[in-house]
């Protein structure tokens, strides 16, 4: 779809301030220091619920105030522009600073989901080229300190905390902070200034860091206003439930509301519907951005739960992301919320919102929505495994009408990743000509009805979507082929009613090991220490062997063929088949 | 059924199916924050000890069920109440 008429991009970007005497745009300046200029100092930024029940409320005056005492601190460290420093942290105050602070110092900003385990905090660490990183001591000595001699670039780790002590080698934040000057001038930022590295999963190899600039501040305002409906004037409350760890919490749960001026609503607890409904209600949330897994939990539930009948008067808009929404879910809302659920689609390399069922639109339950105004979408013919057809030039073809086949986004928009950090190859291998244009290959198989909604079908890779995480079976094979008892492994998802996909495994013994129930829990224990328990497997299957192609590559899909009872599909490359 | 090493036995049991990686004995630690163990994990958790309880937890019980002393305690507390309380699972 065409762009709509009257919306550019550069009329977004003329909505924002940009940086003082035309010095560049950053996102922290946007999200912060603007409103304070713009007479909303006093206006709350943060609501933080901690898990004792305690309530903190940080205006923008105070988080201008000290998220530039936390760039001084950096400055004063010598972490300066182009630093990667990678923030590992639970919801709370300290890690909504350190993100902003670190903007406004124009580093490179990665952060970090606290629930991984060492083994990807590690890969995240070392991939990223960290100088710096911001944790808490607890997470620290958990999860990093073991790792530490394997990090010769990481010189600085900051503890965040006012205890006294703190572990060697770290440098504890809180006497330095107090000291800091208020005041922090945020040097010339081009658009194209790097500003976050977001980690995502590919099927194979480590995993990717997905490089943005600080002018995908305009994307952020953008689908700020026209998918979440927040307004600046008015004043929103917002509750995005994603982890700042994930791209969904760190563009909708920290940049996009704050940009759009609106009172951003952080819970630090686990999810728990009894909760999620109090604060719905008690915090007077009018717009909340959710996730499958949660709204399925939701529902699991039940209606019974105290607070769901007082959480819908505020509501104005509830949306989903993260993977497709079930109709049943949509309607749902519809029923017990008073409005339906509102699904989307993007990506850690799209930055932002690409497609959803904005306001504007009806909404079709399961559907992703329609593009947004400024993206152009297509659909790529593909093969029946999901590899597009190219020509002899590598070109693609483009499918018109009503057609299935891989979701493709015409480049560029201002949230486009700028590259997979050190890996060019990989990034170019994201983009076909097609027409002329280049446009970005998603992954994502779709289907485009009559109407232009796009619906969900599959990914063309053998990633797997868990209670929304992208997770990538390589990185959990490694792992699990690091147990002395373990030969060979393969991973996959298998379906689950509530987060989705669980992670399975197969794995095929060394010779001579005896498979019995203990050595079975000694290889999952060792997965969970080493990925934490999001990443590991659920369910361990031991084999003789597994299915591979003649190019020695696991046939995974075939492993969850094989576990659900499915037919096993085209085997014709599979090793030892007849050709 | 109701005397204390069975329910210690019991949660010990399923929580090192679900959770290998945890100490049974560590009683004391928060399952979430200090051990590692995410919602799915307590969820299938919760089911393991009441299929093999009899005993059902619903999931509004879980929020207040952050130990494993304070699952042993509360899974005690339900069994002396008898089955006449409880939705008997079946085996």
């Amino acid at each position: 779809m065409a762009p709509q008429p009257g919306f550019s991009w550069d009329r977004m970007r003329a909505e924002l301030s940009g940086l003082p005497d035309g010095q560049g745009l950053n996102i922290a300046h946007e999200a912060v220091d603007r409103h304070v200029a713009l007479g909303r100092g006093d206006r709350v930024a943060l609501r933080l619920l901690a898990k004792d029940g305690t309530r903190r409320e940080v205006t923008y005056g105070e988080l201008a105030m000290r998220t530039n005492q936390f760039a001084n601190m950096l400055a004063s460290e010598g972490i300066g522009p182009g630093d990667v420093v990678v923030v590992l942290c639970g919801r709370d105050l300290d890690l909504y600073v350190a993100v902003l602070g670190a903007l406004k110092q124009r580093c490179i900003v990665s952060p970090v989901f606290s629930a991984f385990g060492p083994e990807p905090i590690k890969a995240r660490l070392q991939l990223s080229g960290a100088t710096a990183l911001f944790t808490t001591r607890a997470l620290y000595e958990r999860k990093v300190a073991a790792l530490r001699s394997e990090l010769p670039s990481l010189t600085h780790v900051f503890v965040a905390g006012s205890e006294h002590t703190h572990p060697d080698d770290t440098i504890p934040v809180a006497p330095r902070l107090d000291g800091a000057d208020q005041h922090f001038v945020i040097g010339p930022t081009d658009p194209e200034t790097p500003s976050l590295l977001h980690f995502t999963s590919g099927t194979t190899g480590t995993p990717k860091g997905a490089q943005h600039v600080h002018g995908a501040v305009v994307a952020h305002y953008a689908t700020g206003r026209f998918v979440l409906d927040l307004d600046p004037d008015r004043g929103d409350v917002f509750w995005c439930t994603a982890d700042p760890g994930w791209v969904t919490g760190t563009s909708y749960g920290i940049i996009a509301p704050l940009v759009c001026g609106a009172t951003l609503v952080v819970d630090e607890a686990e999810m728990d519907p009894a909760r999620w409904y109090d604060i719905l209600a008690g915090e007077g949330v009018n717009v909340w951005y959710t996730a499958p897994t949660a709204v399925r939990m939701l529902m699991r539930a039940g209606t019974d739960v105290a607070g769901l009948d007082r959480a819908r008067p505020a509501l104005r808009l509830a949306a989903s992301v993260g993977e497709p929404l079930n109709p049943e879910a949509v309607r749902w809302g519809a029923d017990v919320l008073g409005i339906p659920f509102r699904d989307n689609w993007w990506q850690t390399e799209t930055g932002g919102i690409m497609v959803a069922n904005d306001l504007s639109l009806p909404i079709r339950p399961g559907s992703m929505g329609k593009p947004l105004p400024g993206i152009e979408a297509a659909i790529v013919s593909c093969d029946d495994s999901g590899t597009p057809h190219r020509d002899a030039d590598g070109a693609v073809q483009l499918l018109a009408g009503a057609a299935q086949g891989m979701l493709a986004l015409r480049t560029p928009w201002p949230s486009m990743f700028r590259g997979y950090l050190n890996e060019p190859d990989r990034y170019a291998a994201c983009f076909a000509r097609a027409g002329g244009i280049t446009w970005y290959l998603s992954g994502d198989i779709v289907r485009r009805d009559a109407d232009g909604y796009l619906w969900f079908v599959a990914r063309a890779d053998d990633v797997i979507k868990t209670s929304g995480h992208l997770i990538g079976p390589f990185e959990v094979e490694s792992i699990l082929m690091e147990h002395p008892a373990v030969a060979e492994a393969g991973v996959y998802g298998v379906p689950d009613e509530v987060a989705g996909a669980v992670i399975h495994a197969v794995i095929v013994l060394r010779p001579g090991v005896v498979d019995d129930e203990e050595l079975q829990r000694s290889v999952v224990a060792h997965a969970r220490r080493r990925l934490g328990a999001a990443v590991a497997p659920r369910r361990l299957i031991v084999a003789g062997d597994l299915p591979k192609t003649r190019s020695g590559k696991i046939m995974r899909r075939v492993l969850r063929a094989r576990e659900l009872g499915l037919p096993e599909g085209d085997l014709s490359t599979l090793e030892g088949a007849r050709s | 059924m109701t005397d204390a090493p069975s329910v210690r036995q019991l949660v010990a049991d399923a929580v090192s199916r679900i959770a290998p990686d945890v100490d049974p004995g560590d009683l004391d630690a928060d399952l979430h924050d200090d051990l590692g163990l995410d919602s799915m994990d307590l969820l299938n958790l919760a089911t393991a000890i009441s299929i093999a309880s009899g005993v059902e937890i619903p999931e509004r019980d879980l929020p207040g069920l952050r130990t494993l002393r304070q699952l042993q305690e509360y899974l005690a507390r339900r069994l002396e109440r008898g089955p006449d309380h409880d939705k008997e699972v079946a085996p």
